[in-house]
């Protein structure tokens, strides 16, 4: 090997992310030590363990390689594939994880004994846990993985940073741990899809912004004399993201040693903030972050260029100049001002304009090439969950006028367009990319079995189906039962009637997530199959596997 | 307060968005970048 030739020294990477883990080992103790709080205890001696665990990995990383890593090999790009590996597995071990706990929900709406009367299984606590693991923890790391990979092929570089890529998807996945146990064991803040108290907010901002270093560093290496358009939106998710995080955790923690802290918007300030923050983790995690996977890998998958290119800069930018001010349709009829209300409204309904463009130009990407959905289930996995975000897209704007909000919000109306988005666009487009990245990371030919990927694809959308028939029929009962008056006035049903009435749909909720479920299963063990026992590329799909660190 | 900043927003807010889309639009049709577009489209699916 040419590179055996090379030095071997001990890089910047290394001793920064060696440094900084054994500054995480004695601020863990420090904490543990320091504490009252038996959660922030444990969660302490959590850090301590895998900040000692990271230490030991960059040295036994350092000692085993034989060389420097070279940015080329024998001209061609030498890709670092190795957190992309562990980001796309992880992806598919917190999904499982995540819809299992989806299901166990519906179970327990559906049937309240379910919660055991303890405090760890409520619905109050495995909810969070659900739409935590499910967003941040697989669709945050499938984020991760594709953008890693998709920034490297496009920009024909090696990721910049070293060490730090892996430091970013360790983070990361560090930080759902803590936030998904801080949640069973009763720690939040309160605050919709943004839970975790401070000290899991401040390390997420650490892990996020050497993630933003490492993806524009990588930009800045390119060969590419031009920025794909993917880049564009991932790049747009990173940064929207951490600023959103920044705002909306903007809190003074009782003490360094306590788990609880206060925010310091207060009031329908704090509210508006809120839901400027939720609005845009539905814009620029699980829409523009999304879109990215779209643009590279249905063009990649259907083996043509993406429909209109010049389409697609329209569509990104009037997408991300129109998202963040959507966010107040989630306050209509409350304290936030009538003017707010309608802003959000207005820009909620232009933004049916670029999602449409968005979808029209995913979808058209297969002109000329509609035969291949008989015979590639991944692609029609893809071209699926484009359907679905053109069908979630439009509901959504339709929801956010007051009049119908009147109707829809607080119902189940809102988790069933919820995930028609999830479950079709975000859960699929990943499913996809998963599907994609699997057999070109671990360099095999293709799929243990592309008949399991139909099976999973068929059961998957029958699962869909069910919970969002289920929930609109639920949803709109529960809303118009709600504003039903008797000839004199009253309130024609109690709160509790209204409940009743909605059990038989719950059931077919949970069926409905239970089929999801299953279709996952399959996935991870076609996939696993792939790994195991899939026949080897002939060829390198690109990247030579040479030498990675810490592997 | 509110009357000058609904004022504001109605006028200044709508202009900024049409000139931010006019200058998007000019950009993405613009003729000569068509060629440069064309190029761009094709990265992916370069092998290298």
């Amino acid at each position: 090997m040419a590179s055996s030739t090379q030095a071997k020294s001990f890089t910047f990477s290394e001793g920064g992310v060696a440094i900084l883990l054994i500054l995480c080992v004695f601020v863990s103790i420090l904490i543990a030590a320091k504490t009252h709080d038996p959660a922030m205890a444990f969660h302490a001696w959590l850090g301590l363990a895998a900040a000692a665990v990271g230490v030991f990995a960059v040295f036994n990383g350092h000692f085993k390689r034989e060389c420097n890593i070279p940015e080329e090999i024998d001209g061609k790009p030498n890709y670092q594939m190795g957190p992309v590996k562990v980001a796309t597995a992880l992806s598919m071990f917190w999904g499982i994880a995540g819809f299992a706990v989806g299901l166990i929900i519906a179970l327990q709406l559906a049937y309240p004994a379910l919660n055991f009367d303890l405090p760890w299984t409520s619905f109050g606590r495995m909810r969070p846990l659900h739409t935590s693991a499910v967003i941040f923890a697989f669709g945050g790391n499938i984020l991760l993985a594709s953008s890693m990979y998709v920034v490297q092929r496009t920009c024909r570089a090696r990721m910049a940073g070293g060490l730090w890529p892996w430091f970013v998807v360790w983070g990361y996945n560090f930080f759902i741990v803590i936030a998904g146990t801080g949640y069973l064991l009763g720690v939040t803040q309160s605050k919709e899809y943004a839970e975790p108290e401070w000290y899991a907010d401040l390390w997420l901002t650490l892990v996020w912004v050497i993630y933003l270093l490492v993806f524009l560093g990588t930009l800045w290496k390119r060969k590419e004399p031009h920025i794909y358009v993917a880049n564009w939106f991932y790049l747009a998710f990173i940064v929207t993201i951490a600023m959103l995080h920044l705002v909306n955790n903007a809190t003074v923690p009782v003490s360094f040693v306590e788990p609880k802290s206060y925010i310091v918007w207060s009031g329908v300030q704090d509210a508006m903030t809120q839901w400027w923050y939720g609005h845009n983790a539905v814009g620029f995690f699980l829409t523009a972050g999304f879109l990215a996977i779209m643009y590279y890998f249905v063009p990649k998958r259907a083996d043509r260029p993406v429909y209109s290119y010049r389409l697609s800069i329209v569509h990104f930018w009037s997408l991300i100049f129109l998202y963040i001010w959507a966010g107040p349709h989630h306050l209509h009829y409350t304290a936030a001002p009538q003017w707010a209300q309608t802003l959000g409204m207005t820009f909620s309904i232009m933004l049916w304009m670029p999602s449409w463009g968005g979808m029209i130009n995913g979808l058209m990407t297969l002109s000329g090439a509609w035969d291949k959905l008989r015979t590639d289930p991944v692609l029609r996995m893809l071209v699926v969950s484009v359907a679905f975000y053109g069908m979630s897209t439009f509901e959504g704007p339709l929801m956010s006028i007051r009049a119908v909000n009147s109707l829809s919000h607080y119902t189940d109306w809102t988790i069933g367009h919820v995930h028609s988005g999830a479950l079709g666009w975000v859960g699929f487009v990943s499913f996809g990319a998963i599907y994609c990245l699997v057999p070109w990371l671990w360099n095999r030919k293709g799929l243990y079995s592309l008949k399991l990927v139909n099976w999973h694809f068929w059961i998957a959308t029958i699962g869909i189906v069910l919970y969002i028939t289920a929930m609109w029929v639920s949803g709109i009962m529960q809303g118009l039962m709600w504003r039903a008056y008797t000839p004199q006035g009253f309130l024609e049903y109690s709160f509790i009637e209204t409940v009743e009435a909605m059990h038989p749909f719950y059931v077919i909720r949970a069926l409905g997530g239970l089929l999801f479920l299953v279709g996952a299963v399959i996935m991870a063990y076609n996939l696993v199959m792939t790994v195991r026992y899939g026949e080897h590329a002939e060829e390198a799909v690109g990247h030579p596997t040479a030498v990675q660190p810490a592997e | 307060m509110y009357e000058r900043l609904a004022q504001f927003a109605q006028t200044w807010g709508l202009l900024y968005f049409v000139v931010l889309f006019v200058i998007v639009l000019a950009y993405a049709l613009w003729p000569k970048n068509k060629k440069r577009f064309d190029e761009a489209s094709k990265i992916p699916l370069r092998e290298d």
